[in-house]
């Protein structure tokens, strides 16, 4: 087993936007579900990408990830086109969930994280035995990991058998296995129960902060991670916004992006409710 | 079909194996249990047990066609597999689990047809009917040299493409979106891997018969799944149990009268029951199955 690990910050310049995006568009199927975006997000920062269904966040992912190419504009991604730097990325596609008849432990999902990309089968008795030091500076990498996420109580479970919480933290150890410099998640939170938010939310949080890896995180509650936010990025009305949380998610805002009149309500615990005229989603569910 | 056991094992042994018949009988059991049971352990995984049951069907009218047309089975085997393999794999595949209804509705489709040709092929050959039955359920005789060859081909090269895309294979199973991010080329890992279960599903009709393949397609492999959850003990275990269920029923087929396909078949699923019901049994006592890491083991001491 050779190891691949990728130094973050080698040869870039400290000051340099993760994610740039100037005057970008996006089409669908021939017709354009966004354009004129702007937005920038530099190293360590945690943005959440907020917008009603179809508005079209998770094709914003998709061009950061060089899956979907731009139809105007520019991005650059970690300094480069996109598509170049993906394995800088770790991204956790949107998901249900693993059904419970899936077989495959915790821990090799992780791994897959690491090298599940390069040809060849490894066969772990052969690898240990011949290479003793390389096969253990894995399992200490992947162990490390899953400690990081704090999930080395269920991860050499069965992953079909973890509950939605216990999964997502895994798929999180495989997302960041690598040291990746930025963290796509695509809802994260979704489908998963208020304590679970509440956890893998802090968990993102300390991700962010002390391995300074600049979080992308999709989601359509904001309020599990309003305190946590450097910024929004709002996808609605055909464009984007981005900027603080108390910026763009305002009545103002809001109201000009969807071109119909929006509130945006406090409580007193300070979460925000986001209500529209007719059928503009709510920030809740 | 041989003479009856004398229950001395080292006797009855070798006087099975003094039949040339026996000898190929085995040898062409094993090529397939192998390769049978690993395509098998990543078909379940995927999901693709239908599909597979399907190539296998497909397999019966290309051997059918092929005894008309006075070649040998094999070849019609091989043939119609892989075209099939191909076929399947050109199908538009569409993400999603509402796609997957429609397709096995046209897959279902394909399977009845394929069965109705083989029978159209028996019929144009006259004087066959037992011939069909070997097809569909297997024959312990008649397994040439050079079939054997072929086999031993045929499994060597899949194992050897197996082995060079299995980590890719399993991140592409087990999460499309997250390895095509990767530049993992999904698409055509999933057509590789139809090829490859062609040919598996080719090779062990031979041994079992069209329709059961499934003795060593899926039953030694879904066994495994249920057992363990770590892919390289998965794939391990799986080979053994294919390799005791040939093994197994060839003996029994020879020293009885009672078909091979029956008794492989017998053995898989015997397997297969005592597996659910160990996990059951495990389940109500409140333990996890033993072959699963204890949670006391260090997280860095295995893989």
């Amino acid at each position: 087993m050779t190891m691949t690990q990728v130094q973050p910050g080698a040869v870039q310049v400290p000051d340099q936007p993760v994610v740039q995006l100037s005057a970008a568009a996006a089409q669908v199927g021939g017709s354009t579900i966004w354009s004129g975006v702007d937005i920038a997000v530099g190293p360590g920062e945690f943005v959440a990408v907020l917008g009603p269904n179809g508005s079209g966040k998770s094709t914003l992912l998709k061009v950061l990830l060089g899956l979907q190419p731009v139809a105007a504009g520019a991005v650059r991604v970690l300094g480069s086109p996109p598509g170049r730097h993906n394995r800088e990325i770790g991204y956790l596609p949107q998901r249900r969930a693993f059904d419970a008849d899936v077989r495959i432990r915790g821990v090799d999902i992780v791994a897959l994280g690491l090298d599940g990309d390069r040809w060849g089968t490894p066969i772990p008795m052969l690898s240990r035995l011949l290479r003793p030091a390389a096969y253990r500076a894995r399992q200490e990498q992947i162990a490390a990991v899953i400690d990081l996420v704090g999930a080395s109580g269920y991860a050499h479970r069965a992953i079909g058998q973890c509950s939605g919480g216990e999964q997502q933290r895994l798929l999180i150890a495989q997302a960041l296995i690598r040291r990746p410099r930025l963290l796509v998640l695509d809802e994260p939170l979704d489908s998963l129960d208020v304590p679970s938010q509440a956890g893998i939310s802090a968990l993102i949080q300390r991700v962010c902060r002390e391995q300074g890896v600049a979080v992308l995180l999709v989601a359509h509650d904001v309020n599990p991670i309003l305190t946590y936010l450097d910024k929004v990025v709002y996808v609605a009305g055909g464009t984007a916004v981005a900027g603080t949380p108390a910026d763009v998610i305002t009545a103002d805002t809001l109201t000009r992006l969807y071109g119909t009149p929006i509130d945006v309500l406090h409580d007193r615990n300070g979460r925000l409710v986001v209500v529209g005229q007719r059928d503009v989603p709510a920030e809740h569910h | 079909m041989g003479p009856g056991p004398s229950w001395d094992l080292a006797y009855d042994v070798q006087l099975m194996f003094s039949y040339p018949f026996m000898v190929n009988a085995f040898r062409a059991g094993t090529l397939v249990a192998v390769i049978a049971a690993t395509i098998g352990w990543f078909m379940v995984l995927r999901r693709q047990s239908f599909a597979g049951h399907t190539l296998a069907v497909i397999g019966f009218p290309g051997a059918a066609a092929a005894t008309w047309l006075g070649l040998a089975t094999g070849y019609g085997y091989f043939g119609f597999c892989l075209a099939g393999a191909l076929v399947i794999a050109a199908l538009p595949t569409r993400t999603g689990r509402t796609a997957s209804a429609e397709q096995s509705a046209v897959i279902g489709t394909v399977q009845a047809f394929a069965l109705a040709l083989g029978y159209l092929f028996v019929s144009l050959y006259k004087g066959f009917l037992s011939g069909m039955t070997n097809l569909l359920f297997g024959t312990i005789v008649g397994v040439t040299d050079t079939q054997v060859l072929v086999l031993l081909v045929s499994a060597a090269a899949c194992l050897g493409v197996l082995i060079a895309i299995g980590r890719p294979l399993l991140f592409a199973s087990i999460d499309p979106d997250l390895a095509r991010s990767r530049g993992v080329p999904v698409r055509k890992l999933g057509a590789l891997f139809l090829v490859l279960l062609g040919v598996a599903a080719a090779g062990t009709s031979q041994v079992t018969g069209s329709l059961l393949v499934f003795a060593l397609l899926v039953a030694p492999a879904a066994t495994a799944h249920k057992l363990t959850a770590r892919p390289a003990v998965g794939i391990a275990l799986s080979i053994v149990l294919a390799l005791l269920a040939t093994w197994i029923g060839e003996t029994l087929a020879f020293f009885t009268v009672y078909p091979i396909g029956f008794w492989v078949t017998t053995v898989s699923f015997a397997g297969y029951l005592a597996a659910c019901l160990w996990r059951a049994v495990g389940v109500r006592a409140g333990r996890r199955p033993r072959l699963e890491a204890p949670a006391a083991t260090p997280a860095g001491a295995r893989t």
